[in-house]
């Protein structure tokens, strides 16, 4: 009994403060190991003014394919949609998660109901399992995935799975799968600034930089 | 290696403009051991490496769209034509050299060191199929420029002596004779007292002052001279005063395409020093893509500072005196399709000016399904067109194109790089086409109101 209990305390307490450390100083390392290299300036002629503008501009636009390439990639990245939708619903959505980063940060907002919350983790889930049967079937997604990949993959999946479980207290006993499921989220976090997952991060920067290279040139992008 | 030129003789009877076919490839050049070549790719490689290149490479999601807007990977279905897959192991190396986790990915041995086999076998996939169109780097949700990763991969090919035979040939050849292609300043002279003769117009060579310096790419000298008829026409209906130098008039970079930074900055410093040396306001590029981005947008780069002059292209130029009235044209009765060059259009900026030139010609344009930003490469550019035993991928990938320009149902087939036209020419040959790829240069030439005429 009180090891169970210890089990939630540890993932309440110490994974989680280690997990946010590790998440806030990993990310810090990667993005300054990578802007802080050099820049040289670009000593061409600009065709437009301000083209950081034109970086901010790319950072939306870039978010839904152009009508050109929609009818090869649109179905996945509908799937892909589903799945990023269903995931932010569920983590900024779900009260005792808003209590959670209310505790962290301070900020909080008001909580979905449960019926919302449920479908959305249940989309994400069943979309994440249809995009990694994707991948492993895909000749193109089999070549380039690496155990980044797959293990980001398992990381993500983990806690919504124990997530929804402890939620309808399937499979266990509610502090043992809370237990799990933070722990797992914990570790998600943790892993997330060394692998492919650190995209939520650098989505801003990599399509800020091209949006501004292509718009100094009065280049579409 | 020395004697490029007696050994591996250019090819010039040819649709397309290259060395002729070699019996025996020389794709490794230099005598050294897999130390040292590795070593020379990597510090290549990471010469320009700065942290926009660092940010894409810590991107990529794995998602795969980029596979499926390239034209190697959409005709072929083979996985390894994908985009970022190209540059897997200079990815490799990043990760384990520069990347902000390097120390620990060598140290638990995360990341084994790239080969110098691996590279040989990569060599296809950097050289022979990606043309940097840029066409992956409108999709990938990341935003991530392959294109330009591909440039710096090359970087490091060359410095390690690992570029396909025949563009290693060629820019031998331009470095030796300031022309890839045989058109060196005695030919280049020699043409234009020809056309000046056959044409009757006058084309100023060498002269010390002008306002304009003109530029020319040598597969036009050397294939479409009548290129730089229309030049002098329309510089004399501008009433510019401008001259060609024979210290600085190629256009074209194949070290760029080579990836030999050295030979890329040497071509450039050639046209900008004979820019300042007549005290040009304005230096004109050709119908020439890559030269575009050489000069227009490295070229500063390269140099060091700002350049004291601007620099058009020519379709840019063209579109200027038709707004200043400076340019009348007599309407074409026609249609017409654009074939957008890569590096003009898509990575150049130049979107507008080739269309505003057509409608001013009064055709009726009918633009391809996929156009402008998104247009299909002709399968040409890159250097690739110079690389025989790309031949058969070439014409694979030639085939979107064809099937769009049947599409429009256009009477003509319009472009304004003249390595696409020598693409397009090849292809035709190849397939038996009916189309021919005209230069929007020459048809402006061509429909000029006469002098008198107030049409
Ligand atoms: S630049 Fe063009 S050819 Fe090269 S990988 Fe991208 S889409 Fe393919
Ligand atoms: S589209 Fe971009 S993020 Fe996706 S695999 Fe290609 S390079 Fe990577």
């Amino acid at each position: 009994m009180s090891a169970e209990t210890n089990l939630l305390d540890f993932a309440r307490g110490p994974a989680l403060e280690a997990a946010l450390i590790i998440l806030v100083f990993g990310i810090f390392w990667r993005l300054v190991g990578v802007l802080a290299l050099p820049r040289t300036r670009d000593l061409s002629e600009p065709r437009v003014r301000h083209a950081w503008l034109g970086g901010v501009k790319t950072i939306f636009t870039r978010m839904w394919p152009r009508r050109e390439f929609r009818p090869r990639i649109l179905h996945w990245e509908a799937v892909s949609y589903i799945f990023h939708i269903g995931l932010a619903v569920v983590i900024l959505g779900l009260v005792p998660h808003i209590l959670l980063i209310r505790d962290i940060t301070g900020l909080s907002w008001p909580g979905l109901p449960d019926g919302v919350i449920t479908f959305a983790a249940g989309a994400a889930l069943i979309s994440l399992l249809a995009l990694l049967a994707h991948r492993v079937t895909h000749p193109v997604l089999r070549q380039i995935s690496n155990f980044d990949d797959y293990f980001s993959w398992l990381l993500v999946f983990t806690p919504l799975l124990t997530g929804l479980m402890a939620y309808y207290h399937l499979g266990g006993r509610y502090e043992d799968l809370l237990g799990l499921h933070m722990l797992s989220a914990e570790l998600l976090l943790a892993w997330l600034p060394f692998s492919k997952l650190a995209h939520t991060v650098f989505f801003l920067f990599s399509r800020g930089v091209t949006g501004a290279v292509y718009s100094r040139r009065g280049a579409r992008i | 290696m020395t004697g490029a030129e007696t050994e591996f003789p250019p090819e010039l009877d040819q649709p397309r403009l290259s060395v002729k076919k070699p019996e025996q490839r020389y794709d490794k050049q230099g005598e050294m051991d897999d130390a040292e070549r590795l070593d020379r790719a990597m510090r290549g490689f990471v010469h320009d490496f700065g942290s926009t290149a660092a940010l894409y490479m810590e991107s990529c999601v794995h998602c795969g769209q980029c596979a499926e807007v390239c034209q190697y990977y959409v005709q072929t279905g083979d996985p390894k034509y994908t985009p970022i897959w190209k540059l897997e192991p200079f990815k490799q190396a990043y990760k384990r050299e520069i990347g902000p986790f390097a120390p620990f990915f060598r140290l638990f041995k995360l990341k084994r060191r790239v080969t110098v086999q691996e590279l040989e076998e990569w060599q296809e996939l950097i050289y022979d199929s990606c043309t940097q169109c840029g066409r992956c780097t409108m999709v990938c949700p990341m935003g991530i420029d392959i294109a330009s990763l591909v440039g710096l991969a090359r970087h490091g090919m060359a410095a390690a002596g690992l570029v396909p035979h025949e563009l290693w040939a060629t820019v031998q050849r331009a470095q030796r004779e300031g022309s890839p292609l045989g058109a060196t300043p005695a030919v280049l002279k020699d043409r234009i007292a020809w056309l000046e003769d056959e044409h009757g117009v006058e084309i100023p060579l060498d002269r010390s002052q002008a306002d304009v310096l003109m530029t020319i790419s040598s597969i036009e000298i050397m294939k479409y001279p009548q290129s730089i008829v229309a030049l002098a026409r329309i510089m004399g209906r501008m009433g510019e005063s401008w001259t060609f130098r024979s210290d600085g008039y190629e256009a074209t970079n194949f070290s760029m395409f080579a990836g030999d930074r050295q030979g890329q900055r040497e071509a450039s410093l050639k046209l900008i020093e004979a820019a300042i040396a007549v005290g040009a306001k304005t230096l004109i590029l050709p119908e020439c893509g890559h030269a575009y981005q050489a000069l227009r947008w490295q070229g500063a780069n390269l140099y060091g500072r700002s350049l004291p002059f601007q620099v058009l292209q020519i379709t840019e130029y063209l579109a200027e005196g038709i707004r200043q009235g400076r340019l009348g044209l007599q309407p074409l009765q026609s249609s017409a399709t654009f074939h957008d060059p890569c590096q003009i259009v898509r990575r150049g900026g130049v979107n507008e000016a080739p269309r505003e030139v057509l409608r001013a010609l009064g055709v009726e344009l009918r633009e391809m399904d996929e156009h402008g930003a998104y247009n299909w490469c002709c399968g040409g550019g890159g250097g690739v067109v110079t690389i025989h035993r790309a031949d058969p991928l070439r014409y694979k990938t030639y085939q979107i194109k064809m099937r769009q320009v049947e599409d429009t149902g256009a009477e003509m087939l319009v472009s304004s790089c003249s390595n696409c036209r020598q693409t397009f020419d090849d292809g035709q040959a190849h397939f038996h086409w009916d189309k021919t790829a005209q230069s929007l240069l020459e048809l402006v030439a061509d429909h000029l109101v006469t002098e008198q005429g107030n049409s």
